[in-house]
């Protein structure tokens, strides 16, 4: 059999240039290639981008939770009719409300605590990305080519940026649609919150990447992401204003950007009155996604290869 | 031509990959033993040996996707450490794992790897669908990979390793968990791009039938270490040689001194009127053993050669022990993914 495949291999005809011996004979070469600094990184990107937008169901099952957060506990949990049911006037009411989450309307609060909730477990399953093209094998791929190794990791968390920052958009239109308050919206607000999303994601898209880049196993990763995701949500103003909490975790939620993300979008997006300025909160967002970005590529050099 | 300014060192032109000494160690594990070889420009070089004996980690280390612990190689000119991009872009490689992306078509992966290796799309467009074409998969070429068999991934892997127009080639297990076609192909495919292309191959196998008839050159490696590197018949003859049987009408006289005096021959037994020759280069002896027969008047009447195979070969060099599979946990996870999807 062996000799059969043989001779019918001699038997084919040699349609590419067979006068060069030497070099191999294929009809354009690699000296064409492009391998500057950042090739393949739109590549890599729209890959990943790919999976998601290729499957609307997972991108329709992912903005379900935000809904229920707001739907049903965002309106539950009305802090304002619970003060005026005290018999407490309007004014007072108000003041309360104004003087605990800085905003009137729980409901508005809330829904600006939701844009950091969907940008926190959207960002955590980029380093579970990594995991999976590890194990199907993709990833000793995209290492074999001359792809530079900080690209693989940039190209993840772009990737987890993108559905993170586009995510957040929706949840937030679905809150508008719920009733969120727009009476402070302006244009450039929006985009200065949406800009500090941003950051936020790639900070947090960069951690969760780094800590899977040696990982090859999901489990293991799913506790991480249960491990770091939830006092990062609770221990932070997400959800419940830091005056109401023990002063032992109002330190933790002083540390943590998730804190300063969703500070500097309450007051981008509903006026409300801030913990820190504008120029703080973003500020500490902007030194969150830098370093952890500059770490996660300086780590791929290393980490990526055995 | 930036890449040839990058070159470093005047060793023959012709050897394109120099392993000088390298060594890799998991933990307490030698994977890698202190291993040199050298592989010359437009052979098919085989490392042959059983699982767990460092060959995908002397490919993960020559294609720069694993640090040697310690030990030298060059591949294309570039060292492996120090230039490893150079030698990224040189070279082509299939891993052993089922790398494509199973959500896009065969097409779209084969240009998402020429992406990665900076080639444009104006090149790499008409480039995808002639890999396309010489692995026999254009009629699928634009299903998404999850629907290929494993025949068809295999194949495919195969085109996208070659999208950067390598000039050294590395294939890690090419044909495991195969079905007979589908090697079969495969191994057609190899030998169109040494004689074709006049690519110079370094497949690993565990398979002797695969390393013997497409390897130039073979490595026997067990525990880390290469035991021998020849041709395979050189690796066949290291076992002592062609067993040659002449039957002789006539049992007397005796002439076993005289074949014994031939120069190919290495030992004689007679046993009635047959004689047991072993013999090197069984092909060439044999007719001088019938002239010689001859010669004394004696008549000839059944002639047979025997050549030894790789197999008895291999199994004098790595021992007849069954082995447990070694190599460390990742190792062995992509391994059982691999013959799971080859097998889909």
């Amino acid at each position: 059999m062996t000799e059969k495949i043989r001779s019918s291999t001699l038997d084919e005809p040699k349609p590419l240039a067979p006068n060069q011996a030497s070099a191999p004979t294929w009809p354009a070469s690699a000296q064409k290639a492009n391998t500057g600094p950042l090739h393949g990184l739109w590549a890599l990107t729209q890959r990943d981008l790919r999976k998601w937008y290729g499957n609307p169901i997972q991108l329709f099952i992912s903005l379900i939770q935000p809904v229920i957060w707001l739907g049903v506990f965002g309106k539950a949990l009305n802090f304002g009719s619970f003060i005026a049911q005290s018999g407490a006037p309007a004014s007072v009411t108000n003041g309360i409300m104004l003087s605990t989450f800085g905003t009137t309307s729980y409901f508005s609060y809330l829904a600006c605590g939701q844009l950091a909730f969907v940008v926190l477990f959207t960002s955590a399953f980029s380093g579970m990305s990594v995991v999976f093209d590890r194990r199907f094998g993709f990833m000793n791929k995209a290492l074999s080519t001359p792809v530079g190794r900080g690209t693989i990791v940039m190209a993840k968390v772009f990737q987890s940026v993108a559905r993170s920052t586009i995510q957040a958009a929706m949840v937030l239109i679905i809150a508008v649609a719920l009733g969120m308050d727009i009476g402070s919206f302006t244009v450039l607000g929006v985009a200065a919150a949406f800009g500090v999303v941003f950051l936020m994601a790639t900070g947090l898209s960069a951690l969760y990447v780094m800590l899977a880049l040696r990982s090859s196993d999901w489990q293991t990763q799913m506790a991480l992401i249960n491990l770091l995701n939830l006092p990062l949500l609770f221990a932070s103003n997400a959800i419940l204003p830091v005056k109401l909490m023990p002063t032992w975790l109002q330190y933790v939620v002083k540390v943590n950007p998730v804190s300063y993300s969703t500070d500097a979008i309450r007051q981008l997006l509903i006026g409300a009155v801030g913990t820190n300025s504008i120029a703080v909160d973003v500020g500490v967002v902007l030194g969150f996604a830098v370093i952890l970005s500059t770490a996660g590529i300086v780590l791929s050099w290393r980490l990526l290869s055995k | 031509m930036m890449a040839e300014l990058g070159r470093q060192g005047g060793e023959g032109a012709d050897v394109i990959v120099k392993v000088d000494g390298i060594s890799k160690s998991f933990g307490q594990i030698k994977a890698v033993d202190n291993v040199s070889f050298e592989i010359k420009q437009g052979e098919v070089f085989g490392f042959l040996g059983p699982n767990g004996a460092g060959k995908s980690t002397t490919i993960n280390i020559l294609t720069t996707m694993m640090r040697p612990t310690s030990g030298k190689a060059t591949v294309c000119g570039f060292d492996v450490l120090s230039h490893a991009t150079d030698v990224r872009r040189n070279v082509g490689v299939v891993p052993q794992e089922y790398t494509a992306d199973e959500d896009m078509t065969g097409y779209q992966n084969i240009l998402l790897c020429a992406d990665l290796y900076g080639l444009p799309r104006s090149d790499s467009k008409p480039h995808a669908e002639e890999l396309l074409k010489l692995v026999e998969i254009q009629d699928a070429a634009n299903r998404k990979v999850k629907t290929f068999s494993g025949g068809m991934r295999r194949r495919l892997e195969l085109a996208c390793g070659l999208v950067n127009y390598p000039k050294l080639l590395f294939l890690d297990e090419p044909t495991l968990g195969l079905d007979v076609q589908t090697r079969a192909a495969v191994w057609k495919y190899i030998r169109t791009l040494k004689e074709q292309f006049k690519m110079t191959l370094f497949l690993t196998t565990h398979y002797l039938e695969e390393a013997d008839s497409l390897c130039d050159r073979i490595a026997i490696i067990d525990h880390g270490r290469i035991i021998k590197v020849g041709s395979p018949e050189q690796l066949k003859a290291s076992v002592g040689g062609d067993i040659i049987v002449v039957g002789v009408r006539e049992a007397e006289p005796d002439i076993s001194s005289e074949i014994m005096k031939l120069p190919l021959v290495k030992e004689v037994k007679k046993k009635g009127a047959e004689y047991r020759i072993k013999a090197e280069m069984g092909e060439e002896a044999s007719p001088e053993i019938m002239d010689l027969v001859r010669s004394k008047g004696l008549h000839v009447t059944k002639i047979s050669l025997t050549k030894p195979t790789l197999d008895e070969a291999y199994l004098e060099l790595t021992g007849r022990n069954l082995r447990e599979e070694e190599g460390n946990r990742m190792q062995n996870l992509s391994q059982r993914i691999t013959m799971n999807r080859a097998r889909s």
